[in-house]
């Protein structure tokens, strides 16, 4: 199955090992993805103001691009692997097919003539839906034995609901059961949905610290021993500051925190060794070879 | 606190500057404290998120362009979601911060940033970043 692709600028830069992952992976599971021919950078917010039509012009170029490269079924699909990209484009291509006044008024200044067209899926709502947790299963070579992880989907997969969501906004399973595909043990805890701070790490990296804690926390008591993610924000804010949470707090536990990606890369046997895995704070691969899951 | 409220004083200049931003029926809240309960950058907050819609109610408007709660909103829209009245208060702080920020700048100094910051942030941290602090 082919669709179009678009990375996104921090799957282009930091998180260049979680892209190499997602496009190795899902290759080998029978999802074609075809790079946008020409992309920019989505935004990373959808605008709450409710006249600010200048911020949808990024994402609407992104949108046409797709429609432009014409992949998919019977509309042009396109896929992104980032969370925050996700939202922003399914968002704005919503906007664009309810709102018609302010449709014309982006068509007016990119230049087009959009009117959401293009149909925009989550990369993991393709892996569940239209590839099967099931194939993906089949196709393991080192099942993830004895790896106990804590599915982490933050915020933009889930809110708001009735436009981005594709599974259930208080209890996700879609990540956990792509874990228990590939032979993880997920476990089930209280935070997988809570927000890790996002752009405050920005201006106030010491309340994001703060809610990363919380989260690492309810998943450690839950028996976690490790992370996983879909979104590249989420992974820094949860990995970056650790080691500060160590200092300042008695009897925490650091967790490695994964991208989806680089344990489904693994799991299904590739050459995992473009993966990012140096750019990780807490070094992700002892758990990793402790289990035998470690083949680099 | 004492408050003396008018027709005028209540429905200023002000809130119906935050309608107009946020598309949001202010008078729709009944103060459940579901936002409040449910929000976790609450902790950090000097106001609670139900507190700010119901001084946003009483034209209290100067105390929350004042408020570090309005910049500790990280737009995860769990209030929005969890609200029962469909009040999307993530919209309502956005609102806000334009009106500070239309009146005295960006809320970031690009000159106070550290390079080795910019080096290490995943660059939707500060795409996303700048456009809620900045104009």
């Amino acid at each position: 199955m082919k669709v179009s692709y678009f990375p996104g600028c921090t799957l282009n830069t930091t998180g260049k090992g979680y892209d190499t992952a997602v496009r190795a992976s899902a290759a080998a599971v029978g999802l074609d993805l075809v790079e946008l021919s020409e992309w920019n950078c989505c935004g990373a917010t959808f605008p709450l103001i409710i006249d600010n039509m200048l911020e949808l012009a990024a994402p609407a170029h992104i949108l046409v691009s797709a429609r432009a490269q014409g992949v998919g079924g019977s509309a042009p699909l396109l896929t992104t692997a980032c969370t925050t990209c996700y939202n922003v484009l399914n968002r704005t291509n919503r906007f664009i097919r309810e709102h018609l006044d302010e449709r014309d008024r982006i068509n007016s200044f990119i230049e087009s003539d959009y009117s959401g067209e293009v149909e925009v899926k989550d990369i993991l709502h393709l892996l569940r839906d239209d590839i099967g947790f099931d194939t993906v299963g089949q196709k393991v070579q080192m099942p993830l034995k004895g790896l106990k992880v804590a599915a982490y989907y933050g915020c933009m997969v889930l809110r708001p609901p009735a436009e981005v969501a594709y599974d259930d906004p208080d209890n996700p399973r879609s990540l956990d059961d792509l874990m228990a595909s590939l032979g993880a043990t997920p476990v089930d805890y209280p935070h997988k949905n809570e927000c890790c701070g996002a752009y405050l790490a920005v201006k106030a990296p010491e309340v994001t610290r703060e809610m990363a804690y919380t989260i690492l926390r309810s998943a450690h008591s839950a028996g976690a021993e490790a992370v996983v993610t879909n979104c590249p924000l989420c992974q820094f804010n949860l990995d970056r500051r650790q080691r500060e949470m160590t200092q300042l707090r008695a009897g925490f536990v650091p967790l490695p925190v994964y991208y989806f990606s680089q344990l489904m890369g693994l799991a299904l046997g590739l050459d995992a060794s473009g993966y990012g895995w140096e750019r990780h704070y807490v070094d992700a691969r002892p758990l990793l070879r402790t289990l035998g899951l470690w083949n680099g | 606190m004492r408050v003396r409220l008018t027709a005028e004083s209540v429905h200023n200049e002000l809130v119906r500057r935050i309608e107009e931003y946020s598309g949001q029926d202010l008078m729709a809240c009944y103060q459940c404290g579901k936002c409040a309960a449910g929000c976790p950058v609450a902790f950090a907050m000097d106001m609670l998120p139900s507190q700010v819609i119901r001084y946003a109610q009483l034209g209290l408007v100067e105390t929350l362009l004042e408020s570090k709660t309005i910049w500790l909103c990280a737009a995860c829209q769990t209030c929005y979601t969890r609200c029962p009245k469909g009040i999307d208060l993530s919209r309502i702080m956005e609102a806000l911060r334009e009106i500070v920020m239309f009146e005295r700048g960006s809320h970031i100094n690009y000159d106070e940033l550290l390079p080795e910051d910019l080096a290490e942030w995943p660059q939707q941290a500060f795409i996303s970043g700048f456009r809620k602090y900045a104009l």
